[in-house]
């Protein structure tokens, strides 16, 4: 395997041929933030969270999913770069409903610790509060829809590591979801077999473990009546 | 079939079709279908019937100006007849055989509309029978072909098509020559031809005038260019929505098959070329090639990051050469008559014609192909007839929904790829919507926004979120309850989706925005709460 060498942030790097952009940073300690990236699992390069600037190219590329080549100059953050990646997790915050002080996630959450590193404390974007349900159907773990990034990364790693390819995505643009088999109810699905794989990878608490004890659905239950109240008042 | 065999079938049919007194062509292409003229067809055939057969009645391709249809031709464009119903059949016979066009009926066709057009891609629409292979070679068709397999090599070919100077018309303009040369490049021993026929911009309807009018010139494009790439499967990528030009594709495949102008050991050559077609289900992102790719492949059409390009790794991972319809459909004038004489229409970064489809305020409604340098002006005013009802000229949306608007003050811009990017839009698949006066920038921006917003895949972040929240703050805008942060915001959200997102539709649709604020920015502001009040220039 040949090596290769690149220009990070004005650092003179070296790399394995074939790696990404990420990798290489990762190796070399420079932070890029990632959303739907996850190690062992196709790149799809879907949240942009990860874009870097590419001196000779045009416009932006995803660290996640671009290969290293021989004399890349790489910025990974420049201050458009940092407004860019503010405005996309301020997108987020505003198209789903996500109340950490409710979320059985709270503290252990990806797109918490990425507003935190990024310097993401408001925004100036309108909440959408959209209508989204929740999915108890299965015995032992929770779907809810809330939450939900659409990251995909339940959807590869059921495809790619357990293979059942249980979670697809549904419908376009801002009314896409990822859904059960044909849409049905989880707790119906033929194909989950029940790993909770999906569970494991899911950045926020939207697909969460259900709890032992009654504690947990309680807490489930006060968050579906906060939210339905904050819609209540949205209106 | 082998090589003299095209010229004994061009010339019998020719004999054939001089054997008639007269040629009346009946447009049957969607517009004009829409309005009966497969009826008008039928009882002009009836008429001609009466008569003895001395002239023989034909369904021919669109014509080009769809807002006149129905429309009939008598010998080839001698006389062009419009707003055609069933009860005109026999006044329009026995005009025929008086020598007296019937007046009333009769669209002059020495107006700049016509004289003005060149005629490369749609030389055979309105001549010829799209649905009989033999109308397209009495007029020289498939001999492109045989030149290619029998004349040239490969690289020839592929020489001849960069030296052309050809740019793919699907919207980027990217050199169509370097595309396939780099796909024939590629070490593989599968590689694919792909035709991008899912056209779904609104306002736009080039491609399908083409798939409906002429099929035959699309799949003797893909032929050469699979033997200039190497390819021996193409695959016709069009959607469902269009069952006429899928109708016609079809049939000009079965027909090239039997003649064997498709198939094995084509014109006796070892060049083996089979093309199938396959369906879009309507979605705007299909169209774009990694999402395509993946809709062949029989998963969700959402498009991925590239690199890889198809070139590299297309469909099944193979090489794949994907151009639009209107781009296979300049090949074959390009190998007949050479790269020379393509080259000297239009301009010289932009060569050749392109085809437009002229819709909103404009007088003339319809299709036209025009050399590329043509002005802005000569499409609006000589060729589209310029506004009607008393109205001035605002401006005109080129590129749809990725593209935008160019004012008045820009009438003598020279449409080429270059200029119209200069002035912040795009050459795009050829929709002009023309505005008057009377339109609202601001409203403009929110219907294309609206479309890119419910057509968004909704994979990645900035377009999928993005372009909802920039369409809320333009409603928001529109009802005059913004304040300037507002409109800081929407330009704020236009930069980074233009920058960030994965592909081709969100990465162009802030672009409506950002040209409507670039020419009328002041139509923004008057709607704010916190209007500025208007300086006086
Ligand atoms: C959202 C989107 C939609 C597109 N739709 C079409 C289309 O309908 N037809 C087309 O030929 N190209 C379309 N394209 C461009 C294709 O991706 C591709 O560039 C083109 O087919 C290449 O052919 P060309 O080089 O001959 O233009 C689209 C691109 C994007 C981003
Ligand atoms: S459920 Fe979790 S893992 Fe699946 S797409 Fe949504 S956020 Fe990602
Ligand atoms: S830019 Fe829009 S259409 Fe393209 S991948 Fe992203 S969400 Fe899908
Ligand atoms: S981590 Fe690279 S695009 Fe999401």
């Amino acid at each position: 395997m040949s090596v290769k060498t690149l220009k990070m942030d004005g650092k003179d790097l070296s790399a394995r041929e074939g790696d990404t952009i990420l990798q290489v940073a990762e190796e070399n300690n420079i932070y890029i933030p990632t959303l739907c990236h996850l190690d062992g699992l196709a790149d799809v390069g879907a949240c942009r969270l990860c874009v870097v600037e590419i001196k000779g190219r045009r416009g932006f590329q995803p660290a996640c999913s671009t290969v290293i080549e021989e004399g890349m100059e790489v910025v990974t953050n420049s201050e458009t770069l940092q407004k860019y990646r503010r405005l996309i997790l301020e997108l987020l915050f505003v198209e789903g409903n996500h109340v950490c002080a409710v979320c059985v996630s709270n503290r252990h959450c990806d797109l918490q610790d990425l507003a935190v590193k990024v310097g993401m404390n408001y925004t100036r974007l309108a909440y959408r509060a959209p209508v989204r349900d929740m999915d108890l159907s299965h015995e032992r773990f929770g779907f809810d829809g809330n939450r939900c990034v659409l990251c995909t990364r339940c959807v590869r790693v059921c495809d790619e590591i357990e293979g059942a390819h249980t979670w697809d995505v549904r419908g376009r643009g801002i009314e896409a979801s990822v859904i059960t088999d044909l849409d049905q109810p989880w707790g119906e699905s033929l194909t989950c077999t029940s790993c909770g794989k999906c569970v494991q990878v899911c950045p926020t608490g939207a697909l969460f473990q259900k709890g032992k004890s009654a504690a947990e659905m309680v807490k489930q239950a006060t968050f579906v009546t906060y939210l339905k109240s904050m819609r209540e008042s949205k209106k | 079939m082998e090589s003299h065999e095209l010229d004994e079938l061009a010339a019998r049919e020719r004999t054939r079709q001089g054997d008639y007194h007269h040629q009346i062509g009946v447009c049957v292409g969607s517009g004009c279908a829409s309005s009966r003229s497969p009826q008008i067809r039928a009882a002009l055939e009836a008429e001609a019937k009466k008569h003895g057969h001395a002239c023989r009645v034909k369904g021919v391709g669109c014509m080009g100006l769809c807002g006149a249809g129905p429309m009939v031709s008598v010998d080839d464009d001698e006389v062009l007849y419009q707003h055609v119903s069933e009860s005109d059949a026999t006044r329009i016979y026995a005009g025929l055989e008086k020598g007296e066009p019937v007046e009333d009926l009769v669209i002059a066709n020495d107006t700049p509309f016509f004289t003005k057009q060149v005629r490369v891609v749609r030389r055979n629409a309105g001549k010829i029978d799209p649905d009989r292979i033999e109308d397209y070679i009495a007029e020289g068709g498939y001999s492109a072909l045989r030149k290619a397999l029998t004349e040239m090599t490969p690289e020839e070919v592929i020489d001849e098509v960069r030296t052309s100077g050809l740019r793919g018309r699907g919207g980027a303009g990217y050199p169509t020559g370097l595309k396939w040369s780099t796909v024939s490049k590629m070490k593989s021993p599968q590689k694919y031809v792909i035709c991008n026929g899912d056209e779904g911009d609104p306002g736009a309807f080039m491609d399908r005038s083409v798939m409906e009018s002429d099929p035959h010139l699309i799949l003797e494009g893909m032929a050469i260019a699979g033997y200039a790439i190497g390819a021996t499967q193409g695959y016709i990528y069009v959607r469902a929505e269009y069952p006429l030009a899928i109708e016609r594709l079809k049939n000009a495949i079965k027909q090239a098959r039997k003649y064997e102008l498709l198939g094995e050991n084509i014109f006796g050559t070892d060049f083996d070329f089979s093309i199938e077609i396959r369906l879009g289900a309507g979605a705007f992102v299909c169209g774009e090639e990694t999402a395509l790719i993946a809709s062949i492949e029989g998963k969700r059409g959402s498009p991925r990051p590239r690199p890889p390009y198809p070139a590299e790794s297309g469909l099944w991972g193979k090489p794949t050469l994907i151009n639009n319809v209107e781009t296979f459909a300049n090949i074959t004038a390009i190998i007949e008559k050479g790269s020379a004489w393509f080259s000297s229409i239009g301009t010289e970064k932009s060569t050749g014609t392109k085809i437009f489809a002229l819709s909103g305020k404009i007088t003339n409604i319809g299709l036209i192909e025009v050399p590329m340098g043509i002005s802005l002006g000569e499409i609006i005013y000589d060729i589209g007839g310029g506004i009607p009802d008393g109205h001035e000229f605002k401006a005109v949306q080129t590129g749809g929904p990725s593209g935008g608007c160019i004012p008045a003050v820009h009438l003598e811009v020279s449409v080429d790829y270059e200029s119209l990017k200069a002035l912040g839009s795009i050459m795009g698949s050829g929709g002009m919507i023309v505005m008057d006066d009377t339109a609202s920038m601001v409203e403009v921006a929110h219907y294309f926004m609206e479309f890119s917003k419910s057509e968004s895949c909704g994979k990645c972040i900035p377009c999928r979120v993005g372009t909802a929240q920039m369409y809320d703050l333009l409603a928001l805008i529109i009802s005059g309850e913004a304040t300037s942060a507002d409109l800081q915001l929407l330009e704020d959200l236009c930069e980074m989706v233009r920058d960030t997102s994965l592909c081709g539709l969100g990465q162009s649709a802030p672009n409506p925005v950002l040209s409507t604020l670039r020419y009328f920015r002041e139509e923004y502001e008057a709607l704010l709460v916190d209007a500025k009040p208007v300086e006086a220039k």
